[in-house]
């Protein structure tokens, strides 16, 4: 009885062709080393971050690709699996501070975003399930804010790019957006710059000082105003 | 110096037949008049006039017409199509010949041999739409 | 009356004052031009190959977008969008099949049933008459003289023409309707050069010398046009014309919304001047249709 049940979580999935039975609880990744391959490359934080093992995948007598970061996906199946190593991507070199917040930017740097279809095949390829085809577009009139926002959650996996009949890289189109939003147009943050003034003014070293001692010479008192501190909300 | 041209093979039939059918356009009926040569603003640039580049394409003049100057040039005014007599769109028949090569992977313009002074003043529609024309 | 609107890449950059003036003047006829939400690039140039849908999509796409809003009219500034979209539009409503490959290919929009029609401003203007324009005038155009200029897309193929491809009035109608006077140009129809001004800007700068020599020598004190790339062409492209004809006189180009928020007397920072290359304000000054009052800062 309990052989059934635990025959009954296994899945049937084809790695690179090859038939496997893995436990349907494991996700991609997973399913791959429960077969016995090994990473080298094309994986990483294994927590959905990083980005390095986005994949591929279909399913039996379906034409139609599925994408998803191989950690973070279950194997469901009849699942064919691969492995992407690498994304061989086009990046602009420049120097932030030397650019200019201006729209037209983002189109000097990466002018194949010129060659945009509309296709929608890259919004269609993201992981993150975010409105790629948009972001490209806002970047082509020149909208860095609105790429910024639709690209926030980007995590350069790199599909997008790998399916782009266009050979537009939207990542690094994206990255570029946020970096100059964030250095140039997103409002300062006055109070961390008072901060950090403040701190350079040797405003806090006695205070510090004072704890550094106590820290040797009464840990207990320390803890006490450790947890007594004022904590300001929002 | 003279040149033979073969003009009923069956490889200049099938590319008449190919052009004819990719441009959509009534090739066939082009009987010269030379409306569309007269009519087109960009004609002293090109080496086959348009009525020409009709003409070899009725008889599957394959090399002669994608290294045709002319198909680079044209700029899709539609100057010819509005005077022809049969209605013939010559910059459809440009396009399916640079369409041609194209889909051989050989680009007419590269964006990124653009310098940053070009696409800093060219505006999106310019780029786009030469890229449009001229990459694959 | 409100409608969706569909801009265009280059409105939002270079052809910032024909956009700004438009939507203000719009408003004064009582016209609330929405811009499209989550429009894509038209692709500018339409794809002439009958087995290329690729480049139809986008087009298609920007029609369902209208469709999902329970809209059935798109109205355009651009030629090039307008002719465009137009195209792409006829395209699928003629042939079933390729619609249908379409649709299947944009299986997350809507199937696109074919109720949008795309308009022209112009068209839009044309509908409403010249006569009902002509009653919010607040400043006419009196003693300006301009020469209208189609170029191509407005008017040619005729298919997806606003108007008669070889002798259409509807710019002339506007601009006399608005109090300016308007001269003959023999060259209203001929070609600026398109999309060569990348490739081959000695070629534009060729075809926009006649053009503008022909207006400038009949007496025209601007361009009136309605296209971004027209303008680039014929504005920005003066500079290359210069270099090869030392003997060529600047003249200004103005977009017919320009000219429309000047009769309506509206504010100065909607007509976008300031990005122009040949600056119309000194002109406009002299004709007194521009006040002195407001400084101008101009960058190139
Ligand atoms: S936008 Fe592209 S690179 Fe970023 S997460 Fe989506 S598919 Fe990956
Ligand atoms: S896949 Fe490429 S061409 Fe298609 S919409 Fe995305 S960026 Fe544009
Ligand atoms: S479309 Fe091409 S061939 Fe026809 S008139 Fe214009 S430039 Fe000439
Ligand atoms: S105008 Fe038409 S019929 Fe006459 S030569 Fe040109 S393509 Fe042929």
């Amino acid at each position: 009885m309990e052989e059934e049940a635990e025959k009954e979580k296994m899945v049937k999935v084809y790695i690179m062709g090859r038939e496997f039975e893995v436990p349907a609880t494991l996700n991609i990744v997973k399913a791959f080393e429960y077969a016995g391959y090994r990473f080298v490359r094309g994986i990483g934080c294994r927590g959905g971050y990083c980005g390095a093992c986005a994949t591929v995948y279909r399913f039996k007598d379906d034409y139609r690709l599925n994408f998803a970061l191989a950690c973070q996906k279950a194997v469901e199946n009849n699942m064919y699996l691969t492995i992407l190593p690498f994304m061989p991507a086009e990046k602009a070199i420049y120097d932030l501070n030397n650019l200019k917040p201006r729209g037209s930017v983002l189109l000097e740097l990466y002018p194949e975003i010129a060659r945009c279809v509309a296709c929608n095949t890259c919004t269609k390829a993201c992981p993150q399930e975010l409105e790629v085809m948009d972001y490209v577009q806002a970047a082509i009139r020149g909208d860095i804010e609105e790429v910024s926002n639709l690209s926030f959650d980007c995590i350069q996996c790199g599909l997008c790019a790998m399916r782009c009949p266009a050979e537009i890289v939207p990542y690094n189109v994206g990255q570029l957006a946020r970096r100059l939003y964030g250095k140039y147009i997103a409002p300062q943050a006055m109070h961390t710059h008072k901060r950090v003034e403040e701190i350079h003014a040797c405003v806090f070293d006695e205070e510090l000082d004072n704890y550094s001692l106590l820290a040797k010479e009464d840990v207990e008192k320390l803890k006490k105003i450790y947890v007594e501190r004022e904590i300001k909300v929002g | 110096m003279s040149k033979t041209l073969k003009l009923d093979s069956e490889d200049a039939k099938k590319f008449a037949a190919k052009i004819q059918e990719r441009s959509g356009e009534p090739i066939d009926m082009c009987f010269q008049c030379g409306e569309c040569s007269s009519a087109c603003p960009v004609s002293p640039e090109m080496d086959l006039m348009p009525s020409t580049l009709v003409r070899f394409t009725q008889l599957g003049l394959k090399d002669e017409l994608i290294n045709a100057k002319t198909i680079w040039v044209c700029a899709s005014c539609f100057h010819c199509v509005a005077r022809c007599p049969k209605g013939i769109d010559v910059a459809k028949v440009a396009e399916a010949l640079r369409q041609e090569l194209l889909r051989k992977k050989l680009d007419y313009v590269e964006v990124r041999d653009l310098s940053m002074e070009e696409r800093q003043e060219i505006p999106q529609i310019a780029i786009i739409s030469n890229l449009r024309k001229f990459s694959r | 009356m409100k409608i969706p609107y569909f801009p265009g890449c280059s409105l939002k950059t270079i052809g910032e004052g024909f956009e700004k003036s438009a939507i203000a003047s719009a408003a004064v006829l009582d016209i609330e031009l929405n811009e499209l939400p989550r429009w894509v690039c038209c692709g500018t140039v339409s794809s002439l190959t009958t087995d290329d849908l690729m480049h139809h999509l986008a087009p298609v796409r920007n029609l369902i977008r209208v469709q999902d809003l329970e809209e059935t009219q798109l109205v355009t500034l651009c030629s090039v969008c307008y002719s465009t979209l137009k195209r792409s539009n006829t395209l699928v409503k003629n042939d079933p099949e390729k619609l249908k490959t379409m649709n299947q290919f944009m299986y997350r929009e809507s199937d696109y049933q074919c109720n949008v029609k795309v308009l022209h401003f112009l068209e839009l203007l044309r509908e409403i008459g010249f006569d009902k324009i002509k009653e919010k005038i607040k400043k006419p155009l009196r003693g300006l003289t301009l020469s209208p200029y189609y170029g191509c897309l407005l008017v040619r193929p005729k298919e997806f023409g606003i108007d008669d491809p070889e002798t259409p009035t509807i710019l002339q109608a506007l601009t006399k309707a608005l109090g300016a006077d308007v001269i003959d140009n023999p060259y209203q129809l001929k070609c600026c050069g398109s999309y060569h001004t990348v490739d081959k800007p000695n070629l534009v700068a060729d075809l926009g010398y006649k053009i503008l020599t022909y207006a400038r020598n009949s007496g025209a004190d601007a361009l009136v046009l309605s296209c971004p790339l027209c303008a680039f062409n014929l504005d920005n492209r003066q500079r290359e014309i210069k270099r090869q004809y030392p003997d060529f006189v600047e003249i200004p180009i103005l977009y017919f919304t320009q000219l429309m928020a000047l009769a309506f007397d509206l504010d100065e920072e909607r007509l976008g001047f300031d990005i122009h290359y040949v600056d119309p304000v000194p002109l406009l000054k002299e004709k007194q249709l521009l006040i002195d009052s407001l400084p101008l800062i101009k960058e190139k």
